[in-house]
C-alpha cells in the first residue's frame, strides 16, 4: 500500500480523524484553559481572548471541545468496536451453525430490537450506577442487535459457498470458518456499517448527555455541550453549533476514511498488497 | 449472390480497470472480417475470452459491458450500421437481426407468459398484428417441435423445460421474420440429449424461413453440424476461416487441428477391477421434506483406478458425492471406504477418514476462497491433516505446485489473479496436498475449455499413475469417459441404469437409456446430425 494510492477525499478524512485524535490526547497541552474552569463571563462572542467564546456558564469553548474529544470518542469508538465483536461473533455463529443455535440468537435479537433504543437506554442507565463503563456497555450491547442483522444475512451469503462446504470437509472448526473463511469475505459490508455505526454512537452519546445520563457534568463532551447551550440560540448566541459542527465533521471524516476501504475491499483482486 | 451481412476489419476495444493500476485499454477483436449470404450459417468458435459473443453482438452494433467497437464497417445489405444513429439502430435490433443468448432461463423474464414475449419484439416494431403475431408464434412453436403449440405460448417460463425455453427462445428471434440472427451458444447450458433436439429444431426452423444465422459456440461438433462456413478464432483474431468441410476434414492450422483433434484419447481399462477402493451399497437418498433423489444405488470405485459417472442433470450423480462426503447422510444403505463403513454424517469422521476422501468441484472459482492467495489455499491441508509449519510448508506447497505443472511463482497470487484452467490445477494441489485415497471430481472439466479441459485430464490420469489415488468422476460427457475410466455407472433419474467395465458398458446390447445417451453426443464429423435424426426416424417407424 503507496500513499499515493490514497484518494484525496480519503486523506481528508484521515486528516480530520488525526486532529480530532491528536487533541484528545494532548488535550491538556493544547487547551488553552481548563475544562472546567470559569474564565470569562456568560456567552462571550468569537475572537478575542477566546477563539469560540465562552459557554453558558463562562468556559472556554475551544478548551471543552478539546477536552470532549477525549470522551466523545473513547466512548463512541469503544462502544462501537464493542458492538461490532458482539455482533459479528453471534451472528456468524449463528450464521454457520443453524438450526436451534441460529433461532435462539435470532429470535432474542428480535425481542431486544422491539425495544426502542433510546427508552431502553434510558431505562437501563437509570437503574445501573452512573460510570462510563456501564455507559460504554449498555451503548455496545443496544448497537450489536442491529450489527447483528447485518452480520447473519451477509455472512448466511457467504456460508453457502462452496469453498465453505470444502473447509468443512475437510474438518476445520468453527471458529476457523467464522474467521478465516467468511469474515474476509464480509469486510466490505461490516466496514460500512462500520463508518455508519461510528457516527450514530457520538449522536447516540450525545443524545443521552443531553437528556442527562451520558457524560455527566462538569466534564466535557461535545453531546453534553450542545445541551448546556441551546439556550443561547434563542438569543442569537451560536455556542451550541460549535461542538455541533464538530459532532458532523467528525461523521463525515470518518465516512470518507470507510468509503475508501471500501472500494479497496469490495474489489477481490484489490486484496493485492493488503494482506 | 449479394452478401446479406459483411463485416469488414471489425476492431473492437475496451477499457479494463485492473486494481491498483491505471486503466488500460484492451483490444477485444482486432481485423476480423466476413461475409455472409441469405439462408446461410457461418459458425464463430474459439474459447472463451476469443471475443466470439462480442463479434455476434457486434452484428447488432452492440458493444456489452463497456466494450466498444472502435473501427472497421459491419455492412447489412450494403449499409453500414455502426453510422446508424441511436433510433436509426433500434430499427434493426429485434426487426431485422435478432439474438438468441446461452441462457434462456435468465433471458426471459418470469413473470410474462412466453407467448407474449415472443410476439413483443414484432408488435413493438409494428411488423405485425396482433392476431398475425399470435399466429406466426403458433406456427414457430410447431416447426421447433414443441408441444401443444397452440397453448404452448400460454405458459409462463418456469412451467417448460431447459430445453424448451431455448427452443421458445429461438421462436422469439425467428418471429419477426429477420433476415440475420446471432445465436450464443443457444445449446451450451443443455445436456446432450437436449441438446440434440434443441439443435435439430434450430436447424429445421433456418431452412424452413431461409434466415443467415451467426452460430457462436466452443463446441466444434456442434458448430460442424449446423453451419455452411466456419471461422476460427483465437485472442480477438482470426486463426481460420473457411468451409465447414475444410475446416473439419483439412485443417490448416495447428490451433485448429488442437480443436478438431481434442478428446480423441482412449485409455485401455485396467484388467483386475476387483479389489474395491469405495462401496456404495444399497444407498437411498433424499432431502428432510421426504423427496427422494436417489434410490437403492449400488457400486465401487476399483482401487487406484477410475469410475465415471455418467448422466444429465438430475440423475442424481452429485447427490451420490454428497452422500459420499458425508455432506448428506443416507436414508438408507452404506458406504464402505477401504473396507471399513463411513460414518454416514460428516460430524461424526474422524480427520484421517476425512483426510482420506478429497473433493474437486465443477466451479474452481466458487471453491476457493477468494480472500486467500495459492499458498493458504494448498497450505492449509498441509498445517491441518500433517501439523507442517513455516518452512516445510512452504517448500511442500512448492512441491504441489511443480506436481501441477504451474510453477512456484504462482504462490502469492489470489484465486482472481488465476485464469480458469490455472485454478482448477490449484483445487487439484490442494486435494492433492491432504495425501487422499479418493478424489471425488465433479464435473472439473465442464466449465473450461475444450484444450484447457483436455490439460487437467492428462494432469489428472498423470496423478493416478503416480500416487495409485483412485478417482470417482462425475461427468455428462461421454468422451471424458472414454478418455479416463476404467469402469463407468450411468446414472438415469436417481437410479444406476448400468454398471461395470467401461468395455462392457459401453459396448452393445444397450438399454434405451444409455443408448439415448451415447447417440446424442455430437461427433467431429459433417452430417452426423442428419445421421442420428435418420436413424431415430426409422426406429420409431419400425415400432
Amino acid at each position: 500500500m503507496r500513499a499515493r494510492d490514497i484518494p484525496f477525499s480519503a486523506w481528508i478524512g484521515i486528516f480530520g480523524i488525526a486532529i480530532a485524535f491528536l487533541a484528545a490526547v494532548f488535550a491538556p497541552l493544547l487547551a488553552p484553559y481548563g475544562e472546567t474552569e470559569i474564565v470569562g463571563s456568560v456567552w462571550e462572542p468569537m475572537g478575542g481572548a477566546f477563539f469560540f467564546g465562552t459557554d453558558n456558564l463562562g468556559r472556554d469553548i475551544l478548551s471543552r471541545l478539546i477536552y470532549g474529544a477525549r470522551t466523545t470518542l473513547f466512548v463512541a469508538l469503544a462502544a462501537t468496536v464493542i458492538s461490532f465483536s458482539l455482533g459479528i461473533f453471534l451472528s456468524f455463529t449463528a450464521a454457520v451453525s443453524r438450526g436451534i443455535i441460529d433461532l435462539t440468537f435470532s429470535r432474542f435479537n428480535d425481542l431486544m430490537m422491539s425495544i426502542p433504543t433510546l427508552i431502553f437506554a434510558l431505562v437501563v442507565l437509570a437503574v445501573l450506577p452512573q460510570n462510563l463503563l456501564i455507559l460504554i456497555l449498555v451503548m455496545a450491547v443496544l448497537d450489536s442487535t442491529r450489527v447483528y442483522r447485518l452480520g447473519r444475512a451477509v455472512a448466511l451469503d457467504v456460508a453457502v459457498m462452496e469453498f465453505v462446504e470444502a473447509a468443512r470437509l475437510r474438518g476445520e472448526g468453527k471458529m476457523w470458518i467464522i474467521f478465516r473463511e467468511i469474515l474476509p469475505n464480509t469486510l466490505s459490508p461490516l466496514l460500512a456499517e462500520f463508518g455508519l455505526r461510528f457516527a450514530f454512537a457520538i449522536l447516540f452519546l450525545s443524545t443521552l448527555s443531553f437528556l442527562g445520563l451520558g457524560i455527566q457534568p462538569p466534564s466535557a463532551d461535545w453531546g453534553g455541550m450542545v445541551k448546556d447551550n441551546k439556550d443561547g440560540i434563542i438569543f442569537g448566541i451560536s455556542a451550541a453549533l460549535v461542538p455541533g459542527t464538530a459532532i458532523a465533521v467528525i461523521a463525515v471524516c470518518v465516512n470518507l476514511v470507510v468509503d475508501w476501504l471500501l472500494r479497496r475491499t469490495s474489489s477481490l483482486k484489490g486484496g493485492r498488497g493488503d494482506a | 449472390m449479394p452478401e446479406l451481412l459483411s463485416v469488414k476489419n471489425l476492431k473492437i476495444e475496451a477499457t479494463s480497470y485492473p486494481p491498483g493500476e491505471p486503466p488500460k485499454r484492451v483490444t477485444l477483436v482486432d481485423g476480423v472480417s466476413f461475409d455472409l449470404q441469405k439462408g446461410k450459417v457461418l459458425g464463430l468458435i474459439g474459447e472463451s475470452g476469443a471475443g466470439k459473443s462480442t463479434i455476434g453482438l457486434s452484428a447488432l452494433a452492440y458493444g456489452r459491458g463497456g466494450a466498444e467497437i472502435t473501427g472497421g464497417e459491419v455492412l447489412l445489405d450494403g449499409s453500414d450500421i455502426l453510422k446508424l444513429g441511436k433510433s436509426g439502430i433500434r430499427s434493426v435490433r429485434g426487426a431485422r437481426v435478432c439474438y438468441v443468448a446461452q441462457s434462456a432461463a435468465a433471458a426471459f423474464n418470469p413473470s410474462h407468459r412466453l407467448g407474449d414475449q415472443v410476439v413483443e419484439a414484432s408488435l413493438h416494431h409494428g411488423l405485425m398484428t396482433a392476431e398475425e403475431a399470435r399466429k406466426r408464434a403458433n406456427y414457430l412453436f410447431r416447426v421447433l417441435g414443441l408441444p401443444n403449440p397452440d397453448t404452448f405460448g400460454d405458459r409462463y417460463p418456469h412451467q417448460v423445460s431447459g430445453g424448451q425455453l431455448q427452443r421458445a427462445m429461438t421462436a422469439m428471434a425467428l418471429c419477426p421474420n429477420p433476415e440475420l440472427i446471432v445465436f450464443d451458444e443457444p445449446t451450451t447450458a443443455l445436456d446432450v440429449t437436449t441438446q440434440i433436439d434443441v439443435l435439430a429444431a434450430i436447424k429445421h426452423a433456418i431452412e424452413e424461413t431461409h434466415t443467415a444465422a451467426l452460430y457462436i459456440t466452443h463446441d466444434l461438433a456442434v458448430v460442424a453440424q449446423i453451419s455452411d462456413d466456419i471461422m476460427v478464432l483465437r485472442h480477438g483474431k482470426t486463426v481460420e476461416y473457411g468451409t465447414a468441410q475444410q475446416i473439419i476434414e483439412a485443417p490448416q492450422e495447428e490451433y485448429t487441428r488442437a480443436l478438431v483433434n481434442v478428446r480423441q484419447a482412449q485409455r485401455s481399462e485396467a484388467a483386475d477391477q476387483s479389489i474395491p477402493q469405495l462401496t456404495v451399497e444399497n444407498v437411498t437418498a433424499g432431502y428432510p421434506n421426504g423427496f427422494k433423489v436417489l434410490f437403492d444405488v449400488s457400486l465401487h470405485v476399483p482401487k487406484g483406478q477410475t469410475l465415471a459417472i455418467v448422466g444429465e442433470s438430475g440423475s442424481g450423480k452429485s447427490t451420490l458425492a454428497r452422500v459420499i462426503t458425508g455432506l448428506l447422510p443416507p436414508l438408507a444403505g452404506n458406504v464402505i471406504f477401504d473396507g471399513k463403513p463411513l460414518p454416514p454424517a460428516l460430524k461424526d469422521r474422524s480427520r484421517d477418514e476425512l483426510r482420506r476422501i478429497q473433493l474437486i468441484y465443477q466451479m474452481a472459482d466458487t471453491a476457493m476462497n477468494p480472500r486467500q492467495t495459492v499458498r493458504d489455499i494448498i497450505g492449509r491441508p498441509l498445517t491441518f491433516y500433517f501439523g507442517l509449519r513455516g518452512e516445510a510448508k512452504t517448500a511442500r506447497v512448492k512441491e504441489l505446485l511443480e506436481e501441477i505443472e504451474m510453477g512456484t511463482g504462482f504462490i502469492d497470487r489470489y484465486p482472481a489473479e488465476l485464469s480458469g484452467g490455472q485454478k482448477q490445477r490449484v483445487a487439484i494441489a490442494r486435494a492433492l496436498a491432504a495425501k487422499p485415497e479418493l478424489i471425488l471430481c465433479d464435473e472439473p472439466t465442464s466449465a473450461l475449455d475444450p484444450l484447457v479441459a483436455e490439460g487437467i485430464l492428462k494432469l489428472l490420469m498423470r496423478l493416478q499413475e503416480e500416487t495409485q489415488v483412485s478417482y470417482m468422476f462425475i461427468t455428462h460427457d461421454i468422451a471424458i469417459v472414454r478418455a479416463i475410466a476404467d469402469s463407468v455407472a450411468v446414472m438415469h433419474r436417481g437410479r444406476l441404469v448400468r454398471f461395470g467395465p467401461k468395455s462392457k458398458v459401453l459396448s452393445p446390447p444397450f438399454d434405451d437409456y444409455t443408448d439415448l445417451l451415447l447417440k446424442s453426443v455430437p461427433e467431429m464429423e459433417l452430417g452426423w446430425l442428419e445421421k442420428v435424426l435418420t436413424t431415430r426416424r426409422m426406429e420409431s417407424a419400425g415400432n
